[in-house]
């Protein structure tokens, strides 16, 4: 099986480390996953702040990128949902039936990084070793948009040595909603407040979520109030080994 | 005499929500009051077992409804005129309001009585009355107190839902004896003590009222029936107890048969209150004589609404039964109230349904509105006719956008536009991410940035930043061949692993 990283931009630009430990993971679980570097971005930003049309050259990078691949992995539930419910709807915008064909074919062959590690790897217990007090930020678009349901919560529970602890109102979005930090930053604010209230108030060492953009709103705040709560990408608890930890 | 203010120059939303955020007292009043009905509402839902099919099944009809629109207005209208009602037609709200104003001066009246209506508020119903001198009376629990407290409507189903009961008590204690029955002065905070004053000041004007005015939650085509759902019993007192009774019914309100409403009567009340039935189900057809009102009309508006139904995307909005589920588990609504929507649809639905029945590209508050959401998808979640808000709100940013294109490029559209050159090619991207890894060595201390110019500043007022690394992800799987080549000198990144975001 060839298998692509989709790393997505926000993470190849901002959180390297986060796309190491999806390397790391996989070829211990025996995937050798490939970087195609002609890949660039989703078109989520361009698609969610209505500018459209500026989404398909992006459309269409994505599907050259990764055409030739049997299965394609993203880091980022927010990402691949926009693969999986937007791609279509910008690929019959630009009206070029080849890309609309491509997306078709590709679509289902795009997973995120929990769903391809349950479903098509089918591994739960990935051999990792993270000894601290952890509590999971399910994300809006991994648990609503993709409906990955409790994956990301089952792999955190086979992890050797960890403790997970309930973090409260889990389910309520942090107010990141990408532009929607900049356009409503109040209200995001309001919102993110109370999710890092919510992190505090669970006890946890370390937030994980499956989407860096949400973990990066959440830790500005956290960071501004000194809470000394760390966030990490799920992709990097699950990577890490007894070695290194 | 009360005069009815109108949303009419609120600030569009980011202001106005600004402004809302900073009221603690209405923060903790939205976050007490969503919460109860959040969590009554899943309590119910949670015990159907069928609930997914239900939803599908009450979107298909409604869909079938639009689809077949004409038909099925034009069986209402016949069988509402065989049963003596009179059918009206109006385009627009001043084509609405001068229906019901005619009416009511025919019969010399100067007051009517008023079951909860989103219609009638959508056409500013009792404003064009009182410029008529014609008193409304607003006869349901909440509207009575944001009338009596010359307020604004915050909610869809509970428009007092940003007042708590001690404000309550004191604008009942303050009002009601300038417009009628005053309030005892013993009066407390209890809300059955509160309910018990509503009723002896409503029951005064039910008793005097000769014209009534209601909307309605359906109506049933083949039978000419109008169907209002409420919970108080006011709205039973204003169908039955005048001689005039004119009902203003958006036209997307039709359902074919009794079989389809039985659906919606499943759906709405859990949906709405979280109860498994409704407490008052008033069901009419046209006149029973000897029984009733004698005078029965319907008002059929479009107003907006044919304009939604051309929008193949947007269309599914007109699904809507205004259960307000949607805005009880919106986390932006719940934080911001009503007001700062500046429509009488607020939340979720009103974020999609006001910008598609004024038109977008007009004025900045309405195309403020598909802006207002995280994109979180809980409203979609919960929907009893599964409008796929987050879509919708989506897709009317496209035409928003699309709406303000030819002009000066503003600093969004340049953005976007530098954005998607830059990420067409991932050569062009890797020269990007070195300069932001340059960049990110000025500005960032210990991996972070506190403090930066507008706009951005938006992000950095309340969050730290994370500076970019030095080295991107497709700079180290290049340089150490995706990690392969163990010899390639470790990348030198600010913060340690896991403590950057």
């Amino acid at each position: 099986m060839k298998v692509g990283l989709f790393v997505t931009c926000l993470n190849d630009t901002m959180f390297p480390q986060t796309g190491q430990a999806v390397v790391r993971l996989l070829r211990r679980l025996g995937v050798d996953v490939d970087f195609p570097s002609a890949q660039t971005c989703c078109g989520q930003m361009h698609v969610n702040s209505g500018y459209v049309p500026e989404a398909i050259p992006l459309v269409r990078t994505f599907v050259d990128a990764f055409a030739g691949y049997d299965a394609v992995v993203a880091p980022s539930g927010s990402c691949a949902a926009s693969v999986r419910h937007q791609h279509q709807i910008v690929a019959r915008r630009s009206g070029d039936p080849a890309l609309v064909a491509g997306v078709e074919a590709l679509t289902p062959r795009v997973y995120e990084l929990s769903e391809f590690l349950v479903d098509v790897l089918g591994v739960v217990d990935v051999g990792a070793y993270f000894p601290h007090r952890v509590t999971l930020h399910p994300t809006c678009h991994s648990s609503r948009l993709l409906a990955v349901g409790d994956r990301p919560e089952r792999l955190l529970r086979a992890v050797r040595g960890i403790t997970m602890v309930d973090l409260p109102e889990a389910d309520e979005c942090c107010g990141f909603g990408g532009t929607f930090a900049l356009k409503n930053p109040d209200v995001s604010v309001a919102m993110g407040a109370d999710k890092a209230r919510h992190v505090r108030e669970s006890g946890a060492e370390v937030l994980v979520a499956g989407d860096n953009s949400c973990l990066m709103h959440i830790k500005g705040l956290l960071t501004r109030q000194r809470a000394g709560v760390r966030v990490m990408h799920l992709a990097e608890i699950l990577a890490a080994q007894e070695a290194a930890a | 005499m009360i005069v009815t203010r109108t949303f009419l120059g609120t600030p569009s939303f980011p202001v106005a929500a600004k402004a809302a955020l900073a009221d603690s007292q209405l923060r903790s009043n939205m976050r007490n009051a969503t919460h109860t009905i959040r969590d009554k509402r899943a309590r119910v839902i949670g015990e159907l077992d069928d609930f997914e099919e239900l939803r599908q099944g009450a979107a298909d009809i409604k869909d079938d409804v639009m689809s077949n629109l004409g038909r099925y207005l034009e069986q209402a209208e016949e069988a509402l005129t065989r049963a003596g009602a009179t059918v009206h037609w109006a385009r627009d709200a001043a084509e609405a309001n001068q229906i019901v104003v005619d009416i009511a001066r025919r019969h010399q009246v100067d007051e009517v009585v008023k079951v909860k209506s989103m219609a009638t508020q959508e056409i500013e119903l009792n404003v064009a009355l009182e410029a008529a001198g014609i008193a409304a009376w607003e006869t349901d629990l909440a509207e009575l107190i944001v009338q009596l407290g010359d307020d604004l409507p915050s909610h869809i189903l509970v428009p007092a839902i940003h007042r708590n009961r001690s404000e309550v008590r004191e604008i009942f204690l303050r009002e009601m004896g300038k417009v009628g029955m005053p309030a005892e002065a013993g009066l407390s905070d209890d809300p059955a003590e509160l309910a018990g004053a509503a009723r002896r000041h409503l029951r005064e004007k039910f008793m005097r009222a000769r014209v009534a005015v209601s909307g309605a939650n359906f109506i049933v085509a083949d039978t000419g029936t109008l169907v209002v759902v409420e919970s108080e019993g006011n709205g039973r007192m204003c169908l039955t107890l005048p001689e005039v009774l004119i009902s203003v019914v958006g036209i997307e309100k039709v359902v074919p048969t009794w079989t389809d409403l039985e659906v919606f009567l499943q759906l709405l009340p859990r949906s709405a209150t979280g109860e498994r039935m409704n407490p008052y189900t008033s069901t009419w057809t046209g006149v029973t004589p000897g029984d009733g009102p004698q005078e029965v009309h319907v008002v059929l508006i479009d107003n907006g609404r044919t304009k939604v139904l051309a929008d193949e995307v947007g269309r599914q909005a007109l699904r809507c039964i205004r259960c307000s589920a949607c805005m009880n588990v919106c986390p932006v609504y719940e934080r911001t109230g009503g007001h700062a929507y500046g429509s009488v649809y607020p939340g979720p639905i009103g974020a999609i349904l006001t910008p598609m029945l004024r038109g977008v590209g007009v004025d900045e508050a309405t195309d403020a509105l598909p802006f207002a959401s995280s994109l979180c998808g809980a409203c979609y979640d919960v929907c009893p006719v599964a409008i796929n808000i987050p879509e919708v709100l989506v897709h009317l940013r496209g035409k928003v956008v699309d709406s303000h294109r030819g002009g000066v490029p503003g600093a969004l559209q340049a953005a976007m536009t530098g954005a998607s050159w830059t990420l067409t090619r991932g050569s062009r991207l890797a020269l990007a991410q070195r300069l932001a890894g340059l960049s990110g060595r000025v500005l960032g201390r210990r991996g972070l940035i506190g403090r930066l110019p507008a706009p951005l500043s938006r992000w950095t007022d309340a969050r730290d930043l994370p500076a970019p690394p030095r080295e991107s992800f497709r700079g180290w799987w290049s340089r150490t061949d995706g990690g392969r080549d163990q010899h390639g000198s470790p990348p030198t990144t600010p913060g340690s692993e896991g403590d950057r975001r």
